[in-house]
């Protein structure tokens, strides 16, 4: 746990920290974490309280840890037993908060030229030009920083923490205050300067739709520990323990033993343990004859009263309903796919579909599931 | 008017010696945490309530011959503080110290933690930090602090009076010269000097409501409330 997209870059930050907080602006937490994250964006996406922002504080320095070390590029920065601790302003480390933090009573080019101090003031002036110009606020740069727009400022301020060449940039959920076609297009920006630095950037969100939309490997945080890591479809889709299976909304959970590998297809076959029931899911790491969790949203599954032809979906199952119950404006329906009633699924049904197929108690049906629908957790 | 002129020279001086002092100062008591903080913020704090007698009274004795402060000023410049205009200003500072620190200290509190930690990861040092970012923010409580103070020494009494005595031109300020002339029934003269110590204090005031009120911070009204 804790390597993230190793194998494509070399690790590039790795952190190893232990953090207890507590106290009444947050909620009390043990951070406990170890990190390797290459270059590229890596998202920890966690809900509010899981010690994101405490992560990130410590990785730049404004937090000291209980415990652990950091290093960047094989640099010690911190290492708590061996009291090294290389102050914020010395880690090379950008840091975007969520408020931003601009200066309100500079402009925006003497934001940007913040950083530079040390270099002389003709190249000061080019390289703070050229960052006005890579986030396309060159126009803004006389303007008061706190005259601008959200997603004006929201530039100025990564404009303002790249200018010094950090070695990592942490960003804690900088866009959530922004539209959707401002966020892509600040995206858009900081990918393509990034293109070129290659660094390692750690995005924080509390926000499901920003993982998606981003679409980059993903450490999942709760409660100060990483639970999950890989990409948003591997972590969110097909999470690894039944625990956050269950906490993701997956209502039906198998076990089940590997019985066929399609590699060309990209699929395998699943019998499960109870019954004589087999589904195809996409392949997983798993070897043929072990055992595998798999794992089902009840919204997945389709039912249809007549055997259904002509359709993509793999799986096509003959049961019968053996429960129905309303909730609000769904229906809970439990269907065993087998005679003894060993396996049962549980599937979500709106009122009209339920009216539609005349569903009910005992009616036999078919279940209908995607490949794609069917999650393999590796124990 | 002798006595007017010494007391702005020396409201003056102690309000720029305060505002050396009372900068690293607040910025101490405002930033760092330590265990012993609490003595300090209390001893800052002694001079607006001890009564000015009992102020005046221990720098007296630490500015005499025999105290630590005289023996100092002895042995530096062959000469005591005591009834001098240095002992003066020695004395006001300590006892306009609270109306320079606090709202200095209520300003740094007030500033966001964010801009500094901003500054910091942007490889700024401490002091320039301080320079660039909580300075400029800060105008509005320097501004009071200096003005508050200029206007408290302006006006102070007993500690004059029991560390300077009263001798012309060198340790008669304003407010003693007033209370002289009350004392020898110079009731015209002693308006007159009343007067004008009433306007500058009013005119000190109203310029330090103006001035917060045009940056649109409250920080002295946050001070007035602690």
């Amino acid at each position: 746990m804790g390597l993230v997209g190793s194998e494509i870059n070399p690790p590039v930050l790795k952190a190893r920290l232990q953090k207890a907080r507590s106290g009444a602006t947050h909620p009390s937490f043990v951070l406990d974490v170890a990190l390797e994250i290459p270059s590229g964006i890596t998202i920890v996406f966690g809900p509010s309280g899981a010690g994101k922002s405490t992560l990130l504080d410590c990785i730049a320095g404004l937090l000291k840890p209980d415990g652990g070390g950091i290093e960047i590029n094989g640099e010690v920065l911190l290492e708590v037993q061996q009291r090294i601790d290389v102050p914020p302003a010395k880690r090379k480390i950008a840091y975007v908060f969520q408020s931003l933090a601009l200066f309100p009573h500079m402009t925006v080019e003497q934001n940007v030229a913040y950083g530079l101090a040390d270099l002389p003031a003709p190249q000061r002036d080019s390289r703070v030009k050229s960052m006005l110009e890579a986030f396309r606020v060159q126009q803004l740069a006389l303007r008061k920083a706190n005259e601008i727009s959200g997603g004006e400022q929201q530039r100025v301020a990564l404009a303002r923490s790249l200018a010094t060449s950090p070695q990592v940039l942490l960003l804690d959920e900088p866009l959530t205050a922004l539209d959707e076609g401002l966020k892509k297009s600040i995206m858009e920006d900081l990918r393509r300067w990034n293109a070129a630095q290659n660094i390692p950037i750690l995005y924080v969100t509390h926000s499901r739709a920003e993982v998606d939309a981003l679409g980059e490997r993903v450490i999942v945080l709760d409660q100060g520990k990483i639970i999950s890591t890989g990409t948003p479809h591997e972590v969110l889709d097909a999470p690894r323990r039944s625990s956050l299976a269950q906490a993701s909304g997956f209502e039906n959970l198998f076990s089940g033993v590997v019985v066929e590998l399609r590699e060309a297809d990209g699929v395998m076959r699943v019998r499960l343990v109870k019954g004589a029931c087999e589904i195809e899911t996409p392949l997983g790491h798993a070897a043929l004859g072990t055992t595998v969790r798999l794992a089902i949203r009840a919204g997945d599954i389709l039912l249809a009263t007549e055997r259904p032809h002509g359709l993509s979906a793999r799986n096509v199952t003959a049961g019968r309903i053996i429960s129905l119950q309303q909730r609000g404006t769904m229906f809970i329906a439990q269907v065993a796919a087998d005679a003894g009633g060993a396996v049962v699924f549980t599937v979500h049904l709106t009122l009209g579909a339920k009216r539609a197929l005349e569903l009910e108690v005992d009616r036999p049906v078919w279940l209908v599931i995607k490949t794609y629908s069917c999650h393999v957790l590796e124990d | 008017m002798d006595s007017l002129i010494l007391s702005v020279r020396l409201a003056a001086c102690v309000s720029a010696i305060l505002l050396l002092i009372g900068m690293p100062l607040a910025y101490w008591l405002a930033y760092w945490n330590w265990r012993g903080k609490f003595l300090l913020e209390a001893i800052v704090a002694l001079p607006l309530v001890l009564p000015p007698t009992v102020l005046g009274f221990y720098v007296l004795i630490a500015l005499g011959p025999h105290g630590p402060v005289g023996k100092i000023s002895e042995a530096l410049f062959h000469r005591g503080l005591a009834f001098t205009f240095g002992g003066l200003v020695f004395a006001s500072v300590l006892y306009s110290l609270p109306f320079t620190v606090q709202p200095l200290i209520a300003s740094f509190e007030a500033m966001d933690r964010r801009l500094l930690d901003a500054s910091a990861l942007l490889g700024a040092s401490r002091l320039r930090t301080f320079a660039k970012v909580i300075l400029p923010l800060s105008l509005p409580g320097i501004v009071t602090a200096v003005v508050l103070s200029f206007a408290h020494t302006l006006g102070e009494f007993g500690v004059v009076l029991m560390v300077g005595g009263n001798l012309p031109g060198i340790t008669r300020t304003a407010s003693i010269d007033i209370y002289d002339r009350v004392q020898s029934m110079e009731y015209t003269e002693a308006n007159r000097m009343a007067l004008v110590l009433l306007i500058i204090s009013f005119v000190v005031l109203s310029a330090v409501y103006g001035v917060n009120r045009r940056i649109g911070r409250r920080v002295w009204a946050s001070w007035a409330a602690r």
